[in-house]
């Protein structure tokens, strides 16, 4: 079939492009290049699949385009709505959200695969395969679709973000596969009439992602949307294996790879194992842990303003640490000018970044750039850490835990060996925050009774914007 | 097949900035809208259920391309770099004017 080597040829070319998309991700110069080669790619793959689909066509050819053409239309407005109108501090969810159609796609084309190509009573060792490759691309897509649908539900606020803690959760788990498990073998052995165990199991599938994502609290969200994207290549990659698809195979396979990337850098970030974020309930044993340290009551200085504007008037060098806090209390926007308005007087202004701050990785960078900061300003946590004893005022900006020094000073600290930014090394500390209430995982913060850290309470973003009237 | 793409894309997704991690999410996600290249070919098929779920599956799978490809575009366009360049300063200019406005009707 000449049609049919050219679409392989095609889809080739597409697998490379998509390959060098994601490598011109690697610097900024290049990374709008990366897009357009993905664009490009996914445009050839496209007009090779549709010209393959219509040869291959079982009914009238234009019916088969018209349904095609339908399909894109919808698509295509669905999705350049969603993307002209999210707004940055909801990436995540619209990301989660995009997990889970691709893991609803993967169940239905496995359904569709199961459908169009029955299997006999006498099943050779091919159609074995196959049935397993449909078992499993259904099952990874389940997962996928409800562990999404979770996550975004968590980071829109739709669900509760605690965990969910059901009694046994582990034991749960681990029944659901044992049933995954023994439905494949019902699947194998009944073959043509296979659709019942192979429902029960999307059911069940449903159910555990459903609850593997409930029991994992909102904190821990930026590994789980990693650990979905991952999925969601494997389930492409296993829709790839069941219809003998190498551009999908290849392509979920990259994805897959990103997302696993992607998961264990947050974990190293939080110095948690990858295991005991995915079996979940972190953030409900904490609070007793937190008691148990030792209590370091102290005192702290509280700070105005008025002062603060005089300390940044004075200093030559700041570095401003933000955390999530500074996008929920909508503070980037003042920051963003606070900072270029000290880098106009010739202070040297930089962010530093801890790679958790934000809810999805790279989420704070985002912010930053739409509040209009040169992304060269903005730096890791790596390249700043050593830069911090020669800074005279750090502004520490809704962020908690990823600046407490117990992580590394106090071996008892339910934090400890996290990794953090050392911010109590520069001359001068000035901390935001609403109230002394701990962070997120619930542990005191000795930062906030240092000599040289200064407190000012209140909104984030009114006092920027107070500090930016006084300048 | 399988483990080489694995090798390909460990490979390069560990040299992909920190910074750029999100907008990485986004364009994984666009282009594992490729699963719409599996629905898509069973559109064609003669048993109307399936080609109910294929019709499905291409739907939902080609907004993730769409969406994907559009708001990596998006973000991307957001990051610019340069400290106190000529447009920077008069960005600065501007916000300054507007505070004072805003100074004055407090």
């Amino acid at each position: 079939m000449s049609v049919e080597s050219i679409v392989q040829a095609v889809y080739l070319v597409a697998a490379v492009l998509f390959v060098l998309s994601l490598a011109g991700l690697s610097r900024q110069e290049t990374a709008r290049r990366g897009v357009l080669l993905g664009m490009t790619g996914m445009g050839l793959a496209l007009v090779a699949t549709i010209a393959l689909a219509l040869d291959r066509s079982e009914r009238p050819v234009g019916v088969t385009a018209g349904l095609i053409l339908l399909v894109l239309l919808v698509g295509a407005t669905v999705g350049t709505w969603r993307a002209r109108t999210v707004e940055m501090t909801q990436m995540p969810e619209l990301i989660a959200l995009l997990h889970s159609f691709v893991g609803a796609a993967a169940v239905l084309v496995g359904f569709g695969s199961y459908l169009s190509e029955p299997a006999t009573s006498g099943a050779d060792a091919g159609e074995t395969v196959h049935l397993v490759e449909v078992f499993l691309g259904v099952l990874i897509g389940a997962v996928t679709f409800t562990g999404s649908v979770v996550a975004f539900g968590k980071l829109s606020a739709r669900l509760r973000s605690s965990p969910l803690l059901l009694p046994g959760r582990n034991w749960l788990n681990l029944a659901a596969l044992v049933a995954c498990a023994g439905l494949l073998w019902w699947f194998l052995a009944d073959g043509a009439a296979g659709l019942v165990p192979l429902l029960l199991m999307t059911v069940v599938a449903l159910a555990l992602g459903w609850h593997l994502v409930a029991a994992i609290g909102g904190g821990d969200m930026p590994v789980v949307v990693s650990m979905l994207n991952s999925y969601s290549g494997w389930a492409a990659a296993a829709a790839g294996f069941m219809l003998g698809n190498d551009l999908l195979i290849i392509t979920g396979a990259l994805v897959g790879s990103s997302g696993a990337i992607l998961s264990y850098l947050m974990c190293k970030a939080m110095n948690r194992s990858f295991v005991s974020v995915i079996l979940g309930g972190f953030g409900a044993e904490t609070p007793a842990a937190a008691a148990g340290g030792p209590a370091e009551p102290g005192t702290y200085r509280e700070t105005t303003a008025l002062e603060v504007a005089d300390r940044l008037t004075a200093a030559r060098s700041v570095i401003v640490v933000p955390g999530y806090g500074m996008a929920v209390a909508k503070a980037q926007y003042p920051v963003a000018d606070l900072v270029s308005r000290l880098t106009a007087r010739g202070t040297t202004v930089r962010f530093g970044i801890h790679p958790v701050a934000g809810r999805l990785p790279g989420h704070m960078n985002v912010l930053l750039a739409e509040a209009k900061v040169p992304y060269d300003q903005v730096l890791g946590m790596d390249e700043i850490n050593d830069d911090f004893p020669g800074t005279d005022v750090v502004l520490v900006i809704g962020a908690n835990d990823t600046v407490n020094p117990a992580a590394q000073d106090d071996p008892a600290s339910p934090i400890a060996g996290m990794p953090v930014l050392e911010v109590w090394r520069a001359r001068e500390v000035v901390v935001f925050k609403r109230s002394m209430a701990t962070g997120y995982a619930g542990v005191q913060n000795p930062l906030f009774f240092r000599e040289n850290t200064a407190m000012l309470f209140g909104d984030a973003k009114e006092q920027v914007e107070l500090i930016v009237q006084a300048l | 097949m399988l483990a080489l793409a694995v090798v390909v894309g460990f490979y390069v997704i560990s040299h992909v900035s920190h910074a750029l991690h999100t907008p990485l999410m986004s364009q994984t996600n666009a282009i594992s809208g490729i699963i719409l290249v599996g629905g898509v070919l069973q559109i064609g098929s003669a048993d109307p259920v399936v080609t109910t779920l294929a019709v499905l599956a291409s739907a939902v799978a080609s907004i993730n391309i769409f969406g994907g490809f559009l708001v990596t575009h998006r973000m991307l366009g957001m990051f610019h770099r340069g400290p106190a360049d000529v447009p920077d300063v008069q960005v600065t200019r501007g916000k300054r004017g507007s505070d004072t406005r805003g100074g004055g009707e407090r």
